[in-house]
């Protein structure tokens, strides 16, 4: 075995500690590459309508007005149907791996909810076309129609397509995050939390409502963030189930457009520069949403993940 | 009095506890009603010309999406040829080197571009090369691919080397090895399970990837080219067949889905292996 | 006198390791009973067992009778949760409740058993408050986090917590083990104010502890009980050699 000298060696480890640093700065340039790029694309989108593209309400690129009202509308009515679905569920879910089920189906169902973030977002739109939008055409919306009918949410043609659709199919593929992330944070609260309230007399069900989930409340609600910053940025499955109409109704039974999905739609078929960057804009207004959602998110699961001063973690 | 405030306290717990295992299968059911159609439907469109033939023109029945299939692994190639070697050399850099500022704000950036979506990066993919090269292109695709697992693989990789005991390196510097040499040899190599989990789950999460590829590797309906030029790939497929109003071309679709989902199972597992292999698992 | 608890004939495990190993132990009303013995001996598995909350951790087992007035707690038909409110405990590492308040804290368990007939919750709290010598320190800040005290404090909270759902025996796991000397001095003089209420069971490192607050003594060594008897005889008369060479500090 040769033996490298000092000052080589010492040169191989300068070398390949700038290379490391090299490959660090390259994912900050990535960021910053993706936030001018968005800008500069938006530029001309932005001289037009200037922050009169958020409230605009039209999105007409024949005429070339381009407003993207209908799109945030689409974008958080179909988040907001997911979360309403989806946090219940996977609350549920979480609780049922971190703190009820026996110990030895913990991990084989933990492993099966979280196949279900494994399915390729296309895949999901494949099977929301041809399984779940006939099903709630000729089961989920009669129903809703029939007995929440007065309400407007409620109203229109059955189409089976648009912002039901999107905002179920989205619950679909959020809960795994949600409750993958949650679960996480249940299992990181201390022991000695749980067996403080059972030691008081407590149900299982009381420790888990009294100690554990207000121990792990902003983890929780940073599982939540997260899962709805994936929500406003799915694009694929979105794309396929809402309609695509860009268009602001009451009714969840209409068709609608998200931010991501006209994005997917338009952009390849938009030739006139403004559409184009009316489309680049439109990304850019999500990719700060997702990003500040993002943000939040990291910044309150890591809270839990340090435990509070003062505390002990078994 | 309290014998009715016990009951009622003993009938929340049970009730709770159903609810909970409730939401657990409700969450099993589309996976499983997924996993079923995807399986049943596809089985029947797969046959040897699914694997060997071209697609056809509308119309035509018959025909295949070998070129797709090809594609796809062209992609997924192309993408873990950038991807992981830089995503496992700055999950170096933040294990390693520093705990500095520029460490804290990579580690940050990371973590928040695995939550944004997909198919900005392939507007921003579109913006720079597509625009520059003046065409869509399997590079164009790949650096796409590139971009969605880098943080990926770079958290992985950082997780796994903070795995290393550190009397192993100790042990290795006490030796006179030299820095790099010791990250080298004795950290990769104990922490190379680990890595291979990541990037191997990093691949799984990039292939069925739909939505950066619209505007960047486009599609194709013949064998590629060359990697300046555009190129099919079974997602893309897949989105383009299904919004069409042909049955023959579901039926094509859900072949894809299938073969799609069979590959991204297979690298998810295989990453199981690995990780379990490396870690014994958790 | 009065036998408040007996464990009979106890086992316990993790897994396949058996930590308690045929304990037969009284615990006598009004009295404070002390288990000593070195790390791992089991006697914090024991004391566990005393409110079945050793059987919270998966993979653990018992076999064997605890007996609280007469009646066995590990029978078929017995509530653990109903055991625990009336068998209490303390633990090694203060835990309050961090997003509750110092009120809420002391508060939990009524919110979960409901209040005494004919009192407010103020009433139980400030009493139990009281009765740990917390109140005065604290009667301005009752809204303040249960985290914001001091260790010392956080102790005495998680007893007044404790003894805010009325348990008939207290059980506390080394509750000075994360204490300063002061507030050693202060949780001992509490142990020994609330005897005239409670029966006490301590489990303690320290032979000190028990020399200065215990009436009697129980030595555990590798899951077994070595010896028991009133603190004194243990001290200065023990039977076992082993006991002996523990107390006069030849091992652990």
């Amino acid at each position: 075995m040769q033996k490298p000298s000092h000052q080589s060696r010492q040169w191989g480890d300068a070398v390949f500690r700038g290379l490391t640093l090299l490959a660090a700065l390259v994912m900050v340039g990535l960021i910053l590459v993706i936030a001018l790029q968005l800008i500069k694309g938006s530029q001309p989108a932005f001289a037009r309508f200037g922050l009169g593209f958020i409230t605009g309400s039209r999105w007409d690129p024949v005429h070339g007005d381009f407003g993207s009202l209908p799109l945030v509308y689409g974008t958080v009515v179909s988040s907001l149907i997911a979360l309403i679905i989806a946090v219940p569920l996977s609350l549920g879910i979480a609780i049922y791996l971190a703190e009820l089920a026996p110990q030895r189906v913990r991990a084989p169902l933990s492993f099966l909810v979280e196949l279900l973030a494994a399915i390729p977002s296309v895949v999901y739109g494949l099977w929301g076309i041809f399984v779940l939008v006939p099903w709630i055409r000729t089961s989920l919306e009669p129903f809703l129609h029939r007995f929440l009918g007065w309400l407007p949410f409620f109203q229109g043609t059955f189409y089976g397509f648009g912002m039901l659709a999107a905002g179920i199919i989205l619950a679909i593929m959020i809960t795994p995050t949600i409750s993958a992330v949650s679960r996480e944070v249940l299992l990181a609260v201390p022991v000695s939390q749980r067996e403080a309230m059972l030691a008081l007399g407590a149900t299982r069900w009381e420790t888990i409502k009294m100690a554990v989930l207000p121990y792990g409340r902003s983890g929780i609600l940073g599982a939540v963030i997260l899962g709805l910053g994936r929500a406003i940025g799915e694009t694929m499955a979105v794309t396929m189930v809402i309609g695509n109409r860009p268009q602001v109704s009451p009714s969840v039974f209409e068709l609608a457009q998200t931010i991501a999905s006209i994005i997917a739609n338009e952009f390849s078929e938009a030739f006139d520069d403004l559409h184009l960057s009316a489309l680049v804009m439109a990304g850019l207004v999500l990719f700060i949403v997702t990003l500040l959602l993002n943000i939040i998110a990291r910044l309150l699961v890591w809270r839990v993940a340090r435990a509070p001063e003062g505390m002990s973690r078994e | 009095m309290t014998g009715e405030r016990n009951q009622r306290r003993k009938f929340m717990n049970n009730l709770m506890f159903v609810l909970a295992l409730g939401a657990t299968i409700m969450a099993l059911i589309p996976l499983g009603s997924i996993l079923l159609y995807v399986a049943s439907k596809g089985l029947i469109a797969l046959n040897w010309d699914f694997f060997t033939q071209l697609p056809k023109p509308v119309g035509e029945p018959g025909g295949g999406l070998a070129n797709a299939i090809a594609g796809t692994l062209i992609l997924v190639g192309l993408a873990s040829l950038m991807g992981i070697p830089l995503g496992i050399l700055t999950g170096i850099y933040l294990s390693e080197f520093s705990r500095g500022r520029l460490a804290w704000l990579v580690r940050f950036i990371c973590d928040v571009m695995t939550g944004i979506p997909s198919i900005i990066v392939g507007i921003v993919v579109y913006g720079t090369l597509v625009l520059a090269m003046k065409r869509f292109s399997a590079i164009a695709g790949g650096v796409a691919l590139a971009i969605i697992m880098l943080p990926l693989v770079t958290r992985t990789t950082e997780e796994m080397l903070k795995l290393v005991p550190h009397s192993l390196r100790e042990a290795s510097l006490a030796l006179g090895a030299s820095r790099w040499r010791t990250t080298y040899s004795i950290v990769l190599r104990s922490a190379m399970g680990g890595i291979i989990t990541g990037s191997l789950l990093a691949v799984a999460r990039i292939a069925g990837e739909t939505a950066p590829l619209l505007f960047t590797a486009l599609n194709s309906r013949y064998w590629h080219t060359g990697l300046d030029q555009r190129i099919a790939s079974l997602p893309v497929y897949i989105y383009t067949y299904a919004t069409t109003p042909y049955d023959e071309l579901h039926r094509l679709a859900w072949g894809a889905a299938l073969v799609l989902v069979a590959m991204v199972m297979v690298a998810s597992l295989a990453a199981r292996l690995a990780g379990r292999k490396a870690g014994g698992g958790r | 006198m009065d036998t408040r608890l007996m464990a009979e004939d106890f086992s316990a495990w993790y897994g396949q390791n058996q930590v308690v190993k045929n304990v037969t132990l009284p615990v006598f009303a009004n009295q404070i009973t002390a288990i000593i013995g070195p790390s791992g001996c089991g006697k914090s598995t024991f004391i566990r067992c005393l409110n079945r909350m050793h059987e919270v951790i998966p993979g653990t087992r018992t076999r064997g009778r605890v007996l609280l007035d007469g009646e066995n707690i590990y029978a078929n038909r017995v509530d653990p949760v109903e055991i625990r409110r009336r068998v209490g405990m303390v633990f090694q590492k203060p835990n309050p409740f961090p997003t509750m308040s110092i009120f809420d804290n002391v508060a939990a368990g009524l919110r979960l058993h409901g209040l005494p007939p004919g009192t407010t919750a103020e009433e139980v709290v400030k009493r139990c408050l009281k009765m740990v010598g917390l109140w005065n320190e604290v009667k301005d800040r009752l809204r303040d986090s249960g985290v914001s005290l001091s260790g010392g404090q956080q102790q005495r909270l998680c007893i007044a917590r404790a003894l805010a759902v009325e348990p008939e025996i207290l059980l506390m796991d080394e509750p000075c083990s994360a204490l300063d000397p002061v507030s050693t001095m202060k949780i001992e003089e509490l142990i020994k104010e609330l005897k005239e209420r409670y029966t006490i069971v301590i489990v303690t490192h320290s032979m000190h502890q028990a020399a200065r607050v215990a009436d009697y003594t129980a030595f555990f060594l590798n899951g077994q009980l070595i010896e028991f008897g009133p603190t004194s005889a243990i001290f200065t008369n023990p039977r076992d050699q082993r006991t002996e060479d523990y107390i006069t500090g030849r091992f652990g």
